[in-house]
Order: C-alpha cells, then sequence, then structure tokens
C-alpha cells in the first residue's frame, strides 16, 4: 500500500516535470521568436550547403603553412594557460578543501575566488582583458587562464576531499607538520584525479581558445574570422578540418594517459 | 629460506639502498605528462606574439577597468527592463538548445550503448558524435548562420549539435551501466527491445539523465552568452559585446557582467540542489 503511494507519488512528479519543460520550452520560442518550421528546415539545407561548399581545395591548402602556425599558438595557449591555472588552483584547492584548510577565512577566500571567476564567461573576460592588453596573445591567455583557475580550484577541492580523509588523519597523529602532510599523503593520492581534470581542460580550453580568438584577433579562431568574413568557405573548410585534427589527437593522447594512471 | 630470499628481487637504488617506491608504468606516464607540461608552457611563453603589449600599463589599466566595472556599474544605453529582456532571451536560447538536445540524444544514445544495440550502428554513432563534437560550438553557429540566416535559429541549431555530442555520451555511459540482469530477466519474458527501453532502461537511469541535462543547461547559457558575442545571435551576449566593443561603457559592461554572474551563480546553486535531492547517498559522502 505504501510502495503504491510512492509509484503515484513518482508518476504525478514526472508528469508535472514534464509539463513544466513544455511550458519553459514554449516560453522559449516565444521569446527568442524562434521559428520552429525555418529551424527544421535549416538543418538538411545547412547539411547541403557544407557539403557543396566546404570543400578543401588546391588553392586553399596553399594557406595551410599560415594557418598551422596560427593553430600552433592556440594549442600553446591553451596548454600554458591551464598549467599556469593548475599549479594557481592546487594552492586555492588545498586552501579551499575541508581537510586540509589552514583558516576559514582562507577557505571562504578561495571558494569566493573559484566561484567568482568560473562564473563570468570566458567571452566577458577576453572583452574585458582586450580594453587594456590589446590585441596579442597573451589577452587570450589571461582570459583562458582565470577562467580555468575556477574550474580547476573546484575539481581539485572535490578531488582532494574525496581522497585524502583517512591519510590525513593518520598522519596529523604521527605528528607530521602541514607541508609534509600535503606534501606525503595529499598531493600524491590525489595527482592521477588533478592530471586527469588537467588533461580535459586542454582539451576544452582549446574550443574555448577559438572562440575567444575571434573576440581578441589571435590565434586559428582570427584566421577562421578572416576567411569566414571573406567568404573564402574552402579555406574555412581547411581551417575547420585542422582544429578537428587537433582536438581530436589530444583526445586520443589523454584518453590513453588516463587509462594508465586512473 | 635461501630459496625465497633468492626469487624475491629487491630494487634498490644506485648506493645500494632499497628503493620504497617502485617506478610502475603510472607513475612513469604521469612523470612524464607534468614534465612535457612544464616544457610545453615554456615554449609557450617563448613564442608568444608581445606585439603592443605594454605589460605593466595593461595591468594598471585592468586594474582600473575592472574598479569601475565592479564598483560603478550602471545601465546607460538601455533599461531595466531591456536588461531582464536580454538576459531571458540567453536563458531562451539555452533552454530551447538543451530540451531539444535531450531529445533528440535520447535516441542517438539508445543507438551508442553498447548493451540495447549492435556493435556497427554503436560505432557509426560515435565516430558522428566524436567529430560533431570536436568542433566548436562557434564555429557550428557561424556555418549554420550562412544556411539559416543570422538569428536564434542558426544559435540554436549550433548548440544544439553541440548539445547532442555531449548528451549522447553522457547518456549512453548511463545506460550501459544499467544491470544486465534487468535487461536479460525482461527478455526472457519475452519483451520487445522498446518494452526494455521503456521499462526498465530510461525508468532506472531517469534521475541521471536529468541531472546531466541539466548540467548541459547550465553550460548552454554560458555558450548562449558567447554565441551572442562572437556570432551575434542577440542576448545579453551581444549586449555585453556592444557595450565593451563600441560603445566603451565600462559601466554599463560592468552591469552586463554581473547580470550573467548571478544568473550563473544561481543555476549553479539549483544544480547541486538537485544533485544532493537526486542522489542523496553521492552527495553524504
Amino acid at each position: 500500500m505504501k510502495r503504491e503511494k510512492e509509484m503515484k507519488r513518482k508518476r504525478w512528479q514526472t508528469t508535472i516535470l514534464l509539463a513544466v519543460i513544455i511550458v519553459v520550452t514554449y516560453v522559449s520560442i516565444a521569446i527568442t521568436e524562434f521559428n520552429v518550421l525555418t529551424g527544421i528546415t535549416a538543418i538538411p539545407q545547412a547539411i547541403g550547403w557544407m557539403f557543396s561548399h566546404l570543400l578543401i581545395t588546391q588553392e586553399s591548402l596553399a594557406k595551410l603553412p599560415s594557418i598551422l602556425e596560427k593553430l600552433n599558438e592556440t594549442i600553446f595557449m591553451s596548454i600554458a594557460a591551464t598549467t599556469t591555472a593548475a599549479a594557481v588552483s592546487i594552492f586555492l584547492g588545498l586552501m579551499g578543501s575541508k581537510t586540509t584548510r589552514v583558516s576559514n577565512v582562507l577557505s571562504v577566500l578561495a571558494r569566493f575566488i573559484a566561484s567568482f571567476s568560473r562564473n563570468i564567461p570566458v567571452v566577458a573576460w577576453a572583452l574585458i582583458l582586450l580594453l587594456s592588453f590589446g590585441q596579442n596573445s597573451m589577452t587570450g591567455y589571461l582570459a583562458l587562464f582565470v577562467g580555468t583557475v575556477g574550474f580547476l580550484t573546484r575539481a581539485f577541492i572535490e578531488s582532494i576531499d574525496e581522497v585524502s580523509g583517512s591519510a590525513v588523519e593518520a598522519l596529523t597523529a604521527t605528528g607530521a607538520t602541514y607541508f609534509q602532510i600535503v606534501n606525503k599523503a595529499v598531493i600524491p593520492q590525489s595527482l592521477p584525479q588533478m592530471i586527469s581534470w588537467i588533461l580535459f581542460m586542454i582539451e576544452t580550453n582549446i574550443r574555448s581558445a577559438t572562440l575567444v580568438g575571434i573576440l581578441t584577433g589571435t590565434g586559428i579562431g582570427y584566421i577562421f574570422d578572416l576567411y569566414y568574413k571573406t567568404m573564402d568557405y574552402n579555406t574555412v573548410a581547411l581551417v575547420t578540418f585542422t582544429i578537428v585534427i587537433t582536438v581530436i589527437a589530444i583526445e586520443m593522447a589523454s584518453n590513453y594517459i588516463r587509462k594508465v594512471i586512473l | 629460506m635461501e630459496a625465497a630470499s633468492q626469487s624475491t628481487y629487491i630494487k634498490r637504488k644506485r648506493d645500494g639502498r632499497i628503493r620504497i617506491k617502485s617506478g610502475n608504468k603510472a607513475e612513469r606516464v604521469m612523470q612524464g605528462t607534468i614534465l612535457s607540461f612544464i616544457i610545453l608552457t615554456a615554449i609557450a611563453f617563448i613564442i608568444f606574439d608581445y606585439s603592443g603589449l605594454h605589460l605593466i600599463s595593461a595591468v594598471q589599466e585592468t586594474m582600473y577597468n575592472l574598479y569601475v566595472m565592479f564598483l560603478q556599474p550602471g545601465l546607460s544605453h538601455f533599461g531595466w527592463g531591456e536588461a531582464l529582456f536580454q538576459v531571458s532571451m540567453t536563458l531562451g536560447l539555452a533552454v530551447l538548445s538543451t530540451v531539444f538536445g535531450a531529445v533528440i540524444a535520447l535516441f542517438l544514445a539508445l543507438m551508442a550503448a553498447t548493451n540495447l544495440s549492435n556493435k556497427g550502428l554503436t560505432k557509426t554513432v560515435r565516430i558522428i558524435v566524436a567529430f560533431i563534437r570536436a568542433v566548436p560550438t562557434v564555429l557550428w553557429v557561424l556555418i549554420f548562420a550562412i544556411a539559416a540566416g543570422l538569428g536564434s535559429e542558426a544559435a540554436v541549431l549550433g548548440m544544439l549539435f553541440h548539445s547532442v555530442a555531449y548528451l549522447v555520451k553522457a547518456f549512453s555511459e548511463a545506460f550501459e551501466e544499467v544491470d544486465p540482469g534487468i535487461i536479460e530477466a525482461l527478455r526472457a519474458t519475452g519483451s520487445s527491445w522498446w518494452h526494455i527501453v521503456t521499462h526498465a532502461v530510461i525508468p532506472s537511469t531517469f534521475t541521471y539523465l536529468l541531472s546531466w541535462t541539466f548540467l548541459r543547461f547550465e553550460i548552454n547559457f554560458t555558450v548562449a552568452v558567447a554565441m551572442g558575442a562572437a556570432a551575434g545571435a542577440g542576448g545579453i551576449g551581444f549586449e555585453l559585446f556592444m557595450a565593451s566593443g563600441f560603445y566603451f561603457d565600462l559601466r554599463e559592461v560592468g552591469f552586463i557582467t554581473y547580470a550573467i554572474l548571478v544568473v550563473a551563480i544561481l543555476l549553479e546553486i539549483i544544480s547541486t540542489q538537485l544533485k544532493n535531492r537526486l542522489f542523496p547517498a553521492a552527495a553524504t559522502q
């Protein structure tokens, strides 16, 4: 009897949830003036257009060296932003974690910095920094850096909390100093998790770097925007293709590393 | 006794001390990864393009800009009502791409799960999804903008593509974790594939699907802001782009940034609450 009631309640909950989703969707369609018909017909249209226009030709291949140079810049930018952000995030993570915090004030501060930099989109950071840093690699690097610090700090706090509760307690009982505890227990135990998060962030950052590049005029995003605006779609196809290859290659490398270390 | 001491091989350092850490493969790979991170970062800082950068004055200027933005926010080109409308427009784009994306992803994920589909189909879906995911969202939106014209359709479709790819991966992994015993039991009673899906697979993974979808909604809000700024898709992102790139109105940039921050933090809180309610076991751990 009790079970039956519970099931009935669950069914009601699901129905209400679905109704809410439908209403929200309907409201969104009205606000954004989304035309469902245009939307549906655009898909085959767009795919047809892609196959007929986005072709890599001999002519566009001649531009490959300059594209690769910019792509290089983007890759290095995302890696540098991720690793330097990771170094800062380890520190903030140690401050923010329940098991390794030094003081409550610092812990709250670390969490606040993380939440603040994570929840302001990378685009906003890029536009703000562009005003005074100008069009160069530093702008993109800093925008990615700030966003990555926010994300990685949250991830590191979670991995440290998850992994090191009992180990920290054991080492504290032996009279180990704070530095020894962190160095011998917390970092070694959460390192595989952290590397996994860093790899994930490098992948994400290469994609975001394209977006930041369009706004700040650097790297592969700039090249894409340039050819897109001059309607040289063959080169656009080549640029997209190089990005796809890069992202998939990095994904495969990090999958391999993850498989070995986790 | 003698045999035992001979058969165990003890790794020693060069000076004869016993190695405490064994150098296994995982450790070597980890050290190699960290080392290559450091080297690549060093190279990156050397090859960066520093043209037109005056670091000290740029940092000072940014500090001043941040000060104006965050301590004196204000609106000059549009009012509160308009700001609210633009935020809801961005939220609307995120809702549409998430809801449509989740529905499409549900079907594709059923095809991509190894325990519910045949090998050939699984592989095909996975390769297509990996390809779609590798192209940045902004490029999808720009490509769709050529076919559908600039506007909400192009933005939603572009974001939709990426959401589908993301959710198919998450959903199919959830489906694969369904207890094989349940599926076997239903199969033994003679239920069809469709019955297994609607009565066993979806009910037992529903909460997971919901929390992944909401997580994607959170991401899509940020993406929608970005699409407004970089692809002219409208919404608060476009206003942000105009305020910083055309009007150079720092106080307005500050106001818009606050608006985005408030919505993003609200979504994060809802998402955490939802996760705690749906998975109480995971939250108490």
